[in-house]
């Protein structure tokens, strides 16, 4: 067992019924309120100084993303570019936390990204499905930390998180996380992904989270976005709530990174908002928030010519990579 | 006049907790026939009285308004059921204390059977008719319920011994509150009578409580008593001034009260007005979420 | 470590001003009174000043009614109920949607004019109180011309003449609440505004007017408790609905005595908010945080006494303690203001009293910190820890953002404490289990009981209190009853 994988809690990871016991004893969600609660917050207006923060503060935080079929390394050496370069008419825009891939495009990513500071995360565990066995898996996991990547964005067995089989889910993302540390040491930061829309209730989400950090994760994720609902604000705030308790049961500090449908400036501020007012300054760096995403690294850019120039940009002003 | 046997009266008391005592104050009046003719002795019942009866009452409360619906209405059928083998004897007093002729007496009590059986179907129906679900503008079951206000003060028809008292007492019980009842103060013999029956009708003790006496007496200290939740003034009919004077004291604890009519009709069937009057309609919200994290808010 | 060397910023983001502009409302510098269609001064020429209570800044000047105003106001309202009784219930109900729709298109300009005589965020006047204004009016113009199906008979009949008078709360909510259903039944009314806030009632007399309803359904008699007292006792009216306080509403009641007015009144509370140790933790904390902290806590079914079960006090409050942290306290024209001014002068010596009563009497004092602006009337999110029943925070309707404290072990003491007042307007539960839910909210005393929710009003939901708390009630069909002859 990873050595951040509670051990304040040893016997609730016993057996599928302790962990059961555990997980269905936290308290509940009520679905109404947790949604008015995140509308609530959507409603904060975010102007001059505070946006420009904001903006900053966001693309700092993107784990830029391809995951298609299609990427080839043109593709994601494009991407790592705009990473490291994110607006040519602007050299104050910061870079974004990472560049996100598949296995197979790590090596590229990370000879693209050589002499900065951008993380590159590999998805991994037969993504987006997971329904590949344990070695396939890890072998997954293997390859793409020894590619180099800094990051492990894994997909939990939501098959057999569903039929209460939480003791598998428990030591899948317990192994995925021994596979990511590194010989020469240190170890790749594990990313565990519930894909919140297949967990289908916010209990869900709430016991997911518990179970992933239970597990070792270093962050939780919403979501692969392969699914028709990704990241909310809702499902999100169950996850920040989680983390916040987490740490203050066992001392620990986890990150959260939703993923999927966060495409406007408007979006992620509001998911800044949240994490703001449920924890606080803390959590408030890339190092403890990310956004998975693509398309809103341009918004982002947009909104941040108009605060300098004034004026609103246009699509045909930022890199299209 | 029969000389071969000298016939049992009988000593009317108070019905207060499912007993009959005496006045605490050991005071009795008068009861006569319309004629002047003595017919009893009833207890002339004190504000200790009045305040025993209401200890008494609010100890039945939470029992009878928490009983179902359908047992409170089995209940008043049950009293209709006790009068029925009574009518004579009811007849007898109706008659003699509001100078009524036989036939017309009878008429009274067997219109105030029925009011007891109207009154008892009504027990599991008054919630459909004046609550129901509400189609709030947002993800809430909203359901509005009727409640019973809690303990209510009676002050009879003074006109009206008994299906005037029926008509008035059978509403305010019927929906789960418990009533201290000054009945007629001239006709008091019938009201007294109907504590026999409901005692013998499987009414929690303390339900009804029956206090013979002056309403102007004994309803002042009901009227500003802090632990009476309503009041029905209909004895009060006729008297503005002590209905005012009682409205008055109603007010220290904001008593719902039912002001007297004018001309009251106690023949015709009522309305659901006289059980509304000691309803409270309460309001239960509950949030009613999508399933879950799927389709949210944005 | 590679992961350290993040390129973000790191500092704290703080939300810059976000101020609704005022001048989408035009105030004027001085009002009169709305009589029989028109604006006219007080008879006796009498005027009083109403501030903002975030600034102390005098707003306007505003006519106070006396007794002969009274007398121009029912007789104008008089004259009018004949033909407005006697319009079909469809072209009643038309006025009202007319009012509805005006209402919504000048929303803003309420809402930053309600927020400016009142103290409230504009977050709340633009996102509770507005919409629910114009939903109030919505609701109760479809029942004009349904009155035979609201099981009051078959042809019920108006009242006649109603007196109304309203608090400094819900300025706007209010009048809407009285107004709405009084003209769908075919009664006019004479309103008196709360002495503190009555900008928005003479800004509804306007409405009135571009509505085009006729002359003296609707008067507004801007005054202070003399003028109300006036109304209320006044020989030509025919009905009194009253909201404000439990010790007016028992004068009022003493003063219809006899009178055969028909009465209604919506008065104080002491609302108790439950807390299970199996509640869902999160909302709970945002319901106690919305039933004690909405309207600065100014609001008659506020949650001002939090029940926790003794098991969870710790964890509850410490949540609570870190919520209270994020509350954003000031300038109430902040679109990200959450608390705003307390409504008067007068209120905030209330409130200070009771509160010093609360340390003196024992319990612990507990506010996050927070700085109040230096002008105007502000009062600072309070809890007090280790209350008791005894305690006069426990007991007496504070109406300020003052939340007492109390524990319990069992469902029946939580029963016997939640009811162990003379009040009986507001409760709330939460738990997961759902038969528990249901057996307390039978066993609550209290006219509105919100389960794993608080401070929820829509117009279809009748709201009304039991005992002290008054009776009647408004909203719903139910609210049809005191404005109906049956």
């Amino acid at each position: 067992m990873p050595p951040s994988a509670a051990p304040a809690l040893p016997d609730v990871t016993a057996s599928d019924q302790a962990l059961r016991r555990f997980l269905h004893g936290l308290p509940g969600v009520d679905a109404v309120g947790l949604d008015a609660r995140a509308a609530a917050l959507g409603t904060r207006s975010i102007k001059t100084t505070a946006k420009a923060y904001a903006i900053d503060l966001a693309i700092s935080m993107i784990d830029l993303t391809t995951l298609e079929g299609a990427d080839t390394p043109g593709k994601v050496r494009s991407l790592c570019a705009k990473g490291r370069n994110p607006d040519p008419s602007d050299r104050t825009a910061p870079s974004p936390a990472a560049i996100c891939v598949y296995p197979d495009m790590v090596r590229v990513a990370k000879e693209s990204l050589a002499g900065t500071d951008i993380q590159v995360a590999s998805v991994a565990t037969a993504f987006p499905a997971g329904r590949a066995s344990r070695e396939v898996k890890i072998a997954d996991v293997r390859e793409a930390v020894a590619a180099g990547a800094d990051e492990i964005d894994m997909v939990i067995d939501r098959g057999a998180f569903l039929s209460g089989r939480y003791l598998k889910v428990f030591e899948e993302i317990a192994a995925v996380r021994e596979c990511c540390e590194r010989p020469s040491g240190g170890a790749a930061r594990l990313k565990v992904i519930f894909e919140n829309g297949e967990l289908a209730t916010y209990d869900n989400v709430r016991r997911a989270s518990w179970l992933a950090m239970l597990a070792g994760a270093d962050f939780i994720k919403t979501s692969t976005g392969k699914v028709a609902v990704n990241a909310t604000p809702p499902n999100t705030l169950v996850m920040l709530e989680a983390v916040r308790d987490f740490r203050a049961s066992t001392g620990r500090q986890v990150g959260v990174k939703p993923a999927g449908g966060i495409r406007t400036t408007k979006d992620a501020i509001k998911y800044l908002v949240m994490v703001n007012e449920t924890l606080g300054d803390d959590w408030l760096s890339p190092r403890w928030f990310r956004f998975g995403a693509s398309g809103l690294l341009n918004d982002l850019l947009m909104q941040r010519q108009k605060l300098s120039s004034g004026r609103y940009s246009g699509p045909d002003y930022v890199t299209v990579d | 006049m029969s000389t071969d046997r000298l016939s049992v009266l009988k000593t009317y008391k108070l019905f207060v907790g499912g007993k009959f005592p005496r006045s605490e104050s050991g005071r009795v009046y008068e009861v006569t026939d319309a004629k002047g003719n003595w017919l009893a002795n009833a207890p002339r019942s004190s504000r200790k009285d009045a305040r025993d009866a209401v200890v008494a009452a609010r100890k039945a409360f939470g029992g009878w308004s928490g009983a179902t619906a359908y047992n409170r209405g089995q209940i008043l059928y049950r009293v209709a059921e006790m009068l029925e083998g009574r009518r004579e004897q009811f007849t007898a007093e109706v008659a003699a204390g509001e100078g009524l002729s036989k036939a017309k007496a009878a008429a009274q009590v067997d219109a105030a059977v029925d009011r007891w059986v109207w009154y008892a179907g009504w027990s599991d129906k008054i919630a459909q008719v004046a609550g129901g679900a509400n189609p709030v503008a947002g993800p809430y079951f909203n359901l509005s319920t009727p409640e019973p206000t809690g303990v209510v003060a009676v002050l009879a028809p003074s006109d009206s011994s008994f299906l005037g008292l029926v008509s008035v007492l059978a509403p305010v019980i019927v929906t789960g509150n418990t009533a201290v009842v000054v009945p007629s103060e001239s006709a008091p013999l019938p009201a007294l009578s109907l504590g026999e029956v409901l005692a013998t009708s499987d009414l929690p003790g303390g339900v009804v409580n029956l206090l013979s006496g002056s309403p102007a007496e004994i309803g002042r200290p009901l009227a500003a008593h802090q632990d009476v939740n309503a009041i029905d003034l209909a004895a009060t009919a006729g008297d503005a001034e002590l209905a005012r004077e009682l409205e008055v004291a109603a007010a220290d604890n904001l008593k719902r009260v039912l002001r007297p009519e004018a001309r009251a009709d106690w023949q015709t069937t009522p309305g659901t007005d006289r059980m509304l009057a000691f309803l409270e309609t309460k309001t239960v919200w509950h949030p009613m979420g999508g399933l879950g994290a799927g389709g949210s808010s944005y | 470590m590679t992961n350290d060397g993040f390129h973000g910023q790191n500092g704290v983001f703080a939300y810059a001003p976000a101020p609704e502009s005022r001048s989408v409302v035009d105030i004027a510098p001085s009002y009169g009174l709305f009589i029989d269609g028109e604006f006219r001064e007080a008879a006796d020429g009498k005027v009083f000043k109403t501030l903002a209570p975030a600034s102390e800044e005098v707003l306007s000047e505003v006519a106070q009614a006396g007794a002969a105003d009274v007398d121009a106001a029912v007789a104008a309202a008089r004259k009018a109920f004949t033909g407005w009784s006697a319009l079909p219930g469809a072209e009643r109900a038309k006025y009202l949607f007319r009012i509805a729709r005006v209402i919504q298109e000048r929303s803003r300009e309420l809402a930053v004019l309600e927020t400016l005589d009142n103290g409230k965020p504009i977050k709340e006047s633009r996102d509770a109180d507005l919409p629910l204004v114009a939903a109030h009016f919505f609701y109760y113009a479809g029942w004009a011309d349904k009155l035979d199906h609201a099981g009051f008979g078959p042809a019920p009949r108006p009242v006649g003449v109603a007196g109304q008078v309203i608090p400094w709360n819900f300025p706007l909510l209010m009048l809407a609440w009285k107004i709405a259903p009084a003209l769908a039944c075919g009664n006019t009314v004479v309103l008196k505004p709360a002495e503190t806030t009555p900008l928005s009632a003479l800004f509804f007399a306007d409405i009135c007017r571009q509505a085009g309803l006729p002359r003296g359904v609707v008067n507004i008699l801007t005054g202070d408790g003399a003028t109300g007292a006036e109304l209320v006792g006044h020989d030509g009216i025919d009905k009194v609905a009253f909201t404000g306080s439990t010790a007016v509403g028992k004068e009022i009641a003493r003063t219809v005595a006899g009178t055969g007015k028909r009465l209604t009144l919506e008065l104080g509370g002491k609302g108790a908010n439950i807390v299970f140790d199996d509640a869902p933790i999160d909302q709970a904390v945002e319901g106690i945080v919305g039933g004690i902290f909405f309207n600065q806590g100014q609001v008659c079914c506020a949650g001002s006494r939090l029940l926790v079960q003794e098991s969870i006090h710790d964890e509850l409050l410490d949540a609570l303690k870190r919520r209270l942290t994020t509350l954003r306290v000031g300038d109430p024209l902040d679109k990200n203001t959450d608390v705003g001014a307390i409504n008067s002068a007068e209120q905030l010596a209330r409130i200070t009293e009771l509160a010093e009563a609360g340390e003196a009497e024992g319990a612990e004092r507990w506010s996050a910190p927070c700085e109040l602006p230096s002008n105007g009337y502000w009062f600072a999110p309070t809890l007090f820890l280790g209350v008791s029943q005894a305690h006069r925070v426990a007991r007496e309707e504070i109406f300020g953002p003052v939340l007492s404290v109390l524990t319990f072990r069992t469902p029946d003491e939580a029963v016997a404490k939640a009811n162990n007042t003379p009040y009986g307007l507001s409760a709330g539960v939460w738990t997961e289990k759902g038969s528990r839910i249901l057996a307390m909210a039978g066993r609550l005393r209290a006219g509105v009981v919100w389960a794993n929710t608080f401070n929820k009003f829509d117009p279809t939901s009748p709201f009304g209190g039991y005992r002290e708390s008054g009776f009647g009630r408004e909203g719903g069909r139910h609210g049809l009853e005191a404005y109906l002859e049956h």
